[in-house]
């Protein structure tokens, strides 16, 4: 009795139309089928995060810690001069929103990162992986599903910072320009302005000007979520093992905060120490803060837009390689959740 | 020692008509080999158990059927499509049962198993009918809007293995089902899965250590250290070892004693 018994003997009672299955398969694997998956994926995410009622309320009470006490402290000693996209002299809580949005998505993104390796630990991500869709698409799902969950977090923090009355400035025309200060490896390549170029110009009816911003902020939100998103679901391949995770806080969310134009406008940082100033000028979590802050002007840096999808795409790139099933650093090391 | 060779399955015949065959499949973490040139195959309606200790490569070789990873010597094929060649097609035959609990305990089991459906490709009401339909299939049709926090280890494999069931699969990987369930549960286990061989002709690769699970008319597939040590019946294992039990059997041909391995 060996395999060849076996096998001969379910030959004749099971006849398959190989083709019938493949023509089955095409069609759950259409269009409407990726719809579905990616669906699916963003609303288990959004659900999720519905149900944890504790993770909504730390990730809301940390920012608003910063705007209500820090801010608060600083305003007097801390002056914001007028640079772009600011137009007049603005509050120091005004100037640190942005940052302090760009902080919700970042401890957003190690969030997911944290819960996908505990997920890989668990095998919860098998789940996931076992998916018929392509997993640079089911990873990119994912991905699209925290941020999702993360511009739920950042509208909640709007709403609470609007009856403190920071809101968005007045906006009476949408920008498209060039205007930050790259380093000169960047510069080589995309090019340095100092003084604004102003590409081109959309006009906002009356009655919107002053929402406005909130809306154009989206792209921004969405493109800095994807790529803190991105590299997190990229360290999420590194760490080994959920203890290795407080490393992340002190090694990445930290300095990444920190070390940007999140809380101090660059120019004060320069003057402070022109090492600190170059450090920030190469962290990528600055660009995205910046793009945040044009957002809400109904501007477009597109210094920081470049940064940031150039970001995006090495972060995504690497993380589709680490989860990649044959080549993968998964593989290699036996992930997820996976041992003999 | 291996007592029975597994022959290679014929391409034209045994590839497009069993639920699952395994081909020289080797693989390594590093420098250690956790799987040696195995084979085995599991036709359509039938219950193979794929017996091994702890450490024995079970673990590895569903990662490498269910694609986690790509197998890097041999091939393994579902329904006729290699796994690596055709992943997506050959995952659409799939079913799995993880050994670890893979359920969102905050959700609904009706939520968990939509969710599951859209990483098939369906939603809305085909979505929605079929996991009620699943969960009908392992009698928990009724708490289908309870959180599946509330269940119990037996149950929420139940339902574990109405995931697994919603794409309508050919064949079911089921990795430790029953590990940490009571004997109740284990029983209900089984029973259910034994059924799903009957009633939807499911072939069905059982990974266990428990060797009580194995039954007079089940395949076996011994995997020791990574290799596969016996493929056949549960006759031919008793007849080849010269032993009266299963567990014997398992340890003349393995060296080991289960019952203190498993301790």
């Amino acid at each position: 009795m060996n395999t060849q018994t076996i096998v001969a003997r379910d030959t004749s009672a099971v006849a398959i139309d190989a083709g019938q299955i493949a023509r089955s398969a095409e069609r759950r694997l259409g269009i409407s089928g990726y719809l579905a998956c990616f669906y699916g994926i963003v609303w288990r995410e959004v659900l999720r995060y519905l149900h944890q009622r504790e993770r909504f309320f730390s990730a809301l009470v940390r920012p608003l810690i910063w705007l209500f006490i820090f801010a608060a402290g600083f305003r007097q000693t801390l002056g914001v001069s007028i640079i772009p996209p600011y137009e007049s002299y603005v509050l120091y809580e005004e100037f640190i929103a942005p940052g302090l949005i760009g902080m919700i998505l970042l401890f957003n993104a190690m969030q997911s990162s944290l819960s996908m390796v505990y997920d890989r630990e668990t095998g919860a991500m098998r789940t996931l992986l076992v998916s018929p869709f392509p997993r640079s698409f089911l990873l990119l799902s994912k991905l699209l599903g925290g941020v999702s969950v993360a511009l739920l977090q950042v509208y909640a923090f709007l709403l609470v910072a609007w009856f403190w009355e920071i809101r968005p400035p007045t906006i009476t025309e949408v920008k498209l320009f060039t205007m930050f200060d790259p380093q000169p490896w960047l510069a080589s390549v995309i090019g340095s302005v100092k003084d604004p170029i102003v590409y081109s110009v959309f006009s906002i009816p009356d009655v919107m000007q002053t929402t406005v911003g909130y809306i154009t902020v989206i792209p921004a939100l969405l493109l800095a979520g994807l790529m803190l998103g991105s590299l997190a679901l990229f360290m999420s391949s590194v760490i080994k093992q959920l203890e290795n995770f407080a490393g992340v806080m002190n090694f990445v969310i930290f300095p990444m905060f920190f070390a940007s134009s999140a809380l101090y406008p660059l120019w004060r940082i320069r003057e402070a120490s022109p090492l600190l100033y170059e450090i920030c000028r190469l962290n990528p979590f600055t660009y995205a803060v910046e793009l945040i802050r044009f957002g809400f002007h109904g501007q477009v840096d597109t210094t920081s837009l470049l940064v940031v999808l150039g970001c995006t795409t090495v972060f995504l790139s690497a993380a589709i390689f680490a989860y990649n099933p044959s080549k993968g650093l998964i593989a290699r090391r036996g992930g997820p959740g996976g041992s003999a | 020692m291996t007592v029975t060779a597994v022959t290679p399955p014929d391409a034209t015949t045994a590839k497009s008509a069993a639920a699952l065959v395994v081909n020289g499949v080797s693989h390594h973490f590093g420098d250690k080999k956790v799987l040696d040139n195995v084979s085995l195959a599991v036709p359509q309606g039938a219950f193979v158990v794929l017996l091994g200790l702890n450490g024995a490569g079970k673990s590895t070789l569903f990662s490498l059927v269910t694609r986690l990873y790509d197998n890097v010597s041999g091939e393994i094929v579902i329904r006729g499509f290699d796994v690596r060649r055709r992943p997506s097609q050959a995952l659409q035959k799939l079913g799995v049962v993880f050994q670890s609990r893979t359920l969102d305990s905050d959700l609904s089991l009706l939520q968990n198993l939509k969710y599951h459906a859209a990483l098939h490709g369906f939603r809305g009401k085909d979505a929605t009918e079929r996991a009620l339909h699943a969960l009908s299939v392992v009698g928990l049709g009724e708490r289908a809007h309870e959180r599946v926090r509330a269940l119990s280890g037996g149950q929420a494999r139940r339902v574990e293995i109405a995931r697994s069931l919603m794409h309508r699969p050919d064949l079911l990987l089921l990795d430790e089902a029953t590990v940490g369930l009571d004997i109740g549960s284990r029983e209900s286990v089984v029973k259910i899965v034994r059924g799903l061989v009957e009633t939807q002709r499911l072939g069905v690769l059982w990974a266990t250590h428990l060797m009580d699970e194995v039954k007079a008319g089940d395949y076996v597939v011994v995997l020791h250290k990574g290799r596969v040590l016996f493929t056949g019946d549960v006759p031919s294992f008793l007849h080849t070892t010269g032993e009266q039990t299963v567990v014997a059997a398992f340890r003349t041909i393995t060296g080991t004693n289960p019952l203190e391995e498993a301790a």
